[in-house]
C-alpha cells in the first residue's frame, strides 16, 4: 500500500485514472481545476491511457460523457458550482439514459457575486436529478469513494451516474495522507464495465426518441427502483472496500460517538469531519451528544435516519439552504422521521458562502439546543451568535 | 435485434412506426410503365423511400406507405407519373 | 456515381413520422446510401427527432442517440472517443442536425468539436427555420421571409454558416442541396474518407416552413442554386471549389435567374408581393445577393 500525501483533487485524479475509464470529458472551474490537470499529467505520462476530451464547456463536458457511456465506455468528468449548473440538463440526460457516468463536484459557491468557497447550494441544487450523491469529508474518502462509486454506478441493478461531493479549498486544495491501493487490487474490486444498454452497429437502437406517458412514467419508475437497490449495495460494498483495504468511512452515514447519546448532530462533508472535533469537547464537558456524519444524500437513507431518531433528538447543520424553506438535509432528515419517530429535530443553515465553520462554532451550535434556547430553525452566526 | 432489459428510452425500427402512413394520402400517383423511361429520378427523390427498383429498371410503389406528396411526379421528366385523387373508399 | 447504380438499402424505414415531402428524410436518404449501416448517429432537438416516431418503434435502422438540442457535436466527440478506444474507427459517427441546433444554440459545441479535431461529420439539413417548434426564425432564416416570430419579415440578413466553418480550417466541408443527390452523395462519400472533422450543410427546402406545396420540394431546391439564394461548394484543405451551376454562376458563364423566381414561389415571402409588391425589399434582396456573390468572387475564384 503506498501512501500519497497530496490535495483533494489530485488524489480524486489519482482514483479517477486508477479506475480506468475510456473517456474524460475536461472542462476548467476553479476549485475543480487541479483535478483535470492532475489528470493531464497522468495522459502525459502515459500512465491515463484513454481518451482525454478537452470541451468547450461543461454543458458539453457532460453530453461528450453521455455520448462515450452511450457507446459502451467507462467515463469520468468534474466540475463545480456554475459548471454543475451550466449541465443541468444533462445530468438530468445521463440519469434518465441510465448511464453510470462518474463525476466529482467539488463544492463551491454559486453567483453572483463571484465566490469560490466552500458550500453546497450546487450539488443540493441538483437532487432532483437522479444521481446519486456521496459527501466525503477526507482526501482518503475522496479516493475511496470514487473508487467505490464506479462499482456502484455501473453495477447492473443500479445503472445511475453517481456525483462524489466535496468542499472547495478546504478538501480539494488541502493535503491530507491517503493510502492508495495497488493498480490490480483496484482492477479486482472494479468489474469490466457491461452497460445496460449502448449504440452497436451490429443491433441499431434510436435511444431517446418521442416517448409518451405511460411509458415515460415506467422510466421513472426504474429509475427510483434502481437507487432503491443502491440502497442495499452501498452498504455491502462499503464493507467490502473495509475488508479489502481496512478503511471504511461509513456507509450512508458514520457514526461517531454515538453510544449513549441523546442529541445526534447531522451534517455533511467537511462540516461533519470538523463536527467530530467539537462532539470530543462536549462529550469532555458531558454532554451525552454524538455526530452522524451524513455521507450518502441520494439515494436519501430514510431507514437509516428513522434509526437515528429512534435513538435520540436530532440537531442538522446545512451547510445549503433552499430559499424560500430550509436546508435540504435538515427538511429531508425530517420528511424522513414524519409519523415514525418523537424525536425533537433542530436545523440551523451555516458556512453559506464558504464563511468559516469551526468546531467551536458547532459547539455553541449544539449547546444552544442542548440548553433550550434554539428556535426549530434558524440561521448560525446572525444574531449576536 | 437484442433487446435490452433496462427500462429507458430505447426503440427499435420498424417499417411502418407511424403506422401505415398511407393513409395520410389524399392525391395518389399513378406510374405509366409505358411512358417510364428508368431514369429512376422518382427512386432518388422520394421522401418516404417507397418507390423501389426493380431489377429490370423500372420501378415499383409502396402504397402502403406512400404519403401523396407528389415529388415523384413533379420530378418525372416525361410526365409517367400523375396525381390523382384517390377515392374515399380505398 | 450514376443513380442506377445508389444502393437499394433505406436506412430511413418507410411509415415514419415525416411530412409528406419532407426534405430532411430526402437528404437523409441520399446520406445513409453513401454512409452505409456502419454508422452511428447523434440527433439533436430537431425534426428528425420527431421523424424517428414514437417510442417504443423507430423509423432508423442504424443506431442513434437523441441529444438535447444545444449538445449534438459534443455528444458525437463522446462518441467518436468512446468507439475509437474502443478500436471501432471504421465505424462513422454521423451528427445530423437542424439549422437552430447548428447556427444558434448548436454553435458553441460545433465549434468545439472542430477545434479539437473530433473525427465525425456534421450534417446540418437547414430549412432556414426552426421548424419542430412551428417555424420560428433562426441565424439561417433569410431576410424578409416570414416567420412566426418575424410576422412582418425578418430584418436582417442571415449567417453564412458555410465561411464561420471554413474559418476553423478543417479537412473538409461544403454545401449541397437535397435537389442535386449524385453531388451530396459524392460530398458526404469524400467526407467518409477523410479523417478528421468535416460539415456539410444541405438546403431543405421544408413545404410547410416555406409555404409551398408539397410536391415541390426539389424545384424549389434548383431555384434556389438558380438564383444564387444557395450555393453549391467544396473547401477542402482551404481550398474552396463550387460545384455545377454555382461555379458557373461564381464564374458569370451564366446569369443567375432574378432572386424573385425562388421567392415568389414561396408563402413565406408573399407580403412581399401582396397586396402589393414591396420593391424596397425586393430590391434590397436582389442587391445583397448581388453583393455576396461579388464577394464570393473575390475570396473563392481560382485565378
Amino acid at each position: 500500500m503506498n501512501v500519497m500525501i497530496d490535495t483533494g483533487n489530485y488524489i480524486a485524479a489519482k482514483a479517477a485514472v486508477m479506475a480506468k475509464p475510456d473517456v474524460v470529458a475536461a472542462y476548467p472551474i476553479t476549485p475543480q481545476t487541479t483535478l483535470v490537470e492532475g489528470i493531464a499529467k497522468y495522459v502525459a505520462t502515459g500512465e491515463y491511457k484513454g481518451e482525454y476530451i478537452c470541451v468547450e464547456s461543461e454543458h458539453s463536458a457532460m453530453s461528450a460523457c453521455i455520448g462515450a457511456s452511450a457507446a459502451g465506455s467507462r467515463t469520468f468528468t468534474a466540475t463545480s458550482s456554475h459548471g454543475l449548473l451550466l449541465m443541468h440538463e444533462m445530468l438530468h440526460w445521463a440519469a434518465l439514459a441510465r448511464l453510470p457516468v462518474i463525476m466529482c463536484n467539488i463544492n463551491r459557491v454559486i453567483g453572483p457575486g463571484w465566490n469560490i468557497w466552500a458550500d453546497q447550494n450546487d450539488s443540493i441544487s441538483q437532487r432532483d436529478t437522479g444521481w446519486i450523491q456521496f459527501y466525503c469529508s477526507s482526501n482518503q474518502e475522496i479516493f475511496d469513494t470514487v473508487i467505490q462509486s464506479f462499482k456502484l454506478g455501473e453495477h447492473k441493478k443500479v445503472g445511475l451516474p453517481v456525483m462524489i461531493n466535496y468542499d472547495a479549498f478546504i478538501l480539494s486544495h488541502t493535503s491530507m495522507p491517503a493510502y492508495i491501493p495497488e493498480q490490480k487490487e483496484i482492477d479486482d474490486f472494479i468489474p469490466t464495465f457491461k452497460p445496460l444498454w449502448k449504440l452497436d452497429v451490429d443491433n441499431p437502437i434510436t435511444f431517446g426518441n418521442i416517448i409518451g406517458p405511460a411509458h415515460y412514467e415506467k422510466v421513472r419508475k426504474a429509475m427510483q427502483d434502481a437507487q432503491e437497490n443502491a440502497k442495499t449495495l452501498i452498504p455491502e460494498i462499503a464493507k467490502e472496500w473495509k475488508n479489502k483495504f481496512g478503511r471504511y468511512h461509513g456507509d450512508f452515514v458514520e457514526r461517531y460517538k454515538c453510544e449513549g447519546a441523546e442529541y445526534i448532530l447531522m451534517a455533511m462533508g467537511a462540516l461533519g469531519a470538523e463536527s467530530k472535533a467539537a462532539i470530543d469537547n462536549l462529550r469532555a464537558e458531558g454532554l451525552k451528544i454524538g455526530l452522524a456524519r451524513v455521507r450518502t444524500f441520494r439515494p436519501f437513507p430514510k431507514e437509516e435516519m428513522i434509526k437515528l431518531g429512534k435513538q435520540a433528538d436530532l440537531i442538522v447543520i446545512d451547510r445549503n439552504i433552499s430559499i424560500g424553506s430550509e436546508g435540504a438535509l435538515f427538511n429531508e432528515t425530517k420528511a424522513a422521521l414524519y409519523n415514525k419517530s418523537d424525536a425533537k429535530i433542530n436545523g440551523f443553515i451555516a458556512g453559506l458562502g464558504g464563511k468559516d465553520v469551526t468546531y467551536q462554532d458547532i459547539e455553541k451550535i449544539c449547546k444552544k439546543v442542548i440548553n433550550g434556547k434554539a428556535k426549530d430553525f434558524e440561521w448560525y452566526g446572525f444574531e449576536g451568535d | 435485434m437484442k433487446k435490452y432489459d433496462v427500462v429507458t428510452s430505447i426503440s427499435y425500427p420498424k417499417k411502418g412506426a407511424m403506422g401505415k402512413t398511407g393513409s395520410w394520402r389524399v392525391f395518389k400517383p399513378k406510374l405509366d410503365k409505358n411512358k417510364c423511361v428508368k431514369c429512376l429520378q422518382c427512386w432518388v427523390f422520394c421522401p418516404e423511400g417507397v418507390i423501389t427498383k426493380n431489377k429490370d429498371g423500372t420501378v415499383s410503389i409502396d402504397f402502403d406507405y406512400c404519403k401523396g406528396c407528389g415529388v415523384c411526379a413533379n420530378v418525372c421528366k416525361v410526365k409517367a407519373i400523375v396525381m390523382e385523387r384517390e377515392a374515399e373508399d380505398k | 456515381m450514376a443513380i442506377k447504380d445508389l444502393p437499394n438499402d433505406e436506412c430511413v424505414l418507410p411509415g415514419s413520422a415525416a411530412c409528406p415531402g419532407c426534405p430532411a428524410t430526402l437528404g437523409l436518404r441520399m446520406v445513409f446510401k453513401a454512409l452505409g449501416k456502419n454508422t452511428v448517429m447523434v440527433v439533436p432537438a430537431c425534426c428528425t427527432a420527431v421523424i424517428e416516431s414514437l417510442y417504443p418503434n423507430t423509423s432508423f435502422d442504424i443506431p442513434v442517440m437523441n441529444i438535447a438540442f444545444e449538445a449534438a457535436a459534443a455528444g458525437a466527440s463522446g462518441v467518436e472517443a468512446a468507439l475509437r478506444k474502443q478500436g471501432k474507427t471504421d465505424t462513422t459517427v454521423l451528427a445530423w442536425a437542424g439549422d437552430g441546433g447548428t447556427y444558434d444554440i448548436g454553435i458553441q459545441a460545433l465549434s468545439g468539436a472542430l477545434e479539437r479535431q473530433t473525427n465525425f461529420i456534421y450534417i446540418c439539413y437547414n430549412n432556414q427555420i426552426y421548424s419542430n417548434t412551428g417555424i420560428q426564425r433562426s441565424g439561417a432564416t433569410p431576410y424578409a421571409a416570414w416567420t412566426t416570430t418575424t410576422v412582418d419579415g425578418k430584418t436582417e440578413f442571415r449567417k453564412e454558416m458555410g465561411e464561420i466553418i471554413m474559418a476553423h480550417h478543417i479537412p473538409y466541408s461544403a454545401q449541397a442541396c437535397v435537389s442535386y443527390p449524385e453531388d451530396l452523395y459524392n460530398k458526404v462519400k469524400k467526407a467518409k474518407s477523410i479523417k478528421g472533422p468535416k460539415y456539410i450543410e444541405i438546403l431543405a427546402p421544408c413545404p410547410p416552413g416555406w409555404r409551398f406545396s408539397m410536391d415541390k420540394t426539389v424545384e424549389l431546391g434548383t431555384l434556389a442554386v438558380d438564383t444564387g439564394a444557395w450555393a453549391l461548394y467544396e473547401c477542402e484543405n482551404d481550398v474552396v471549389t463550387f460545384n455545377g451551376k454555382s461555379k458557373l454562376l461564381l464564374e458569370k458563364k451564366i446569369e443567375p435567374k432574378p432572386i424573385e423566381e425562388w421567392i415568389k414561389q414561396q408563402g413565406r415571402f408573399r407580403h412581399l408581393f401582396k397586396p402589393e409588391r414591396d420593391e424596397k425589399r425586393l430590391k434590397e434582396i436582389q442587391e445583397h445577393t448581388n453583393q455576396v456573390w461579388e464577394r464570393y468572387r473575390k475570396c473563392y475564384l481560382q485565378k
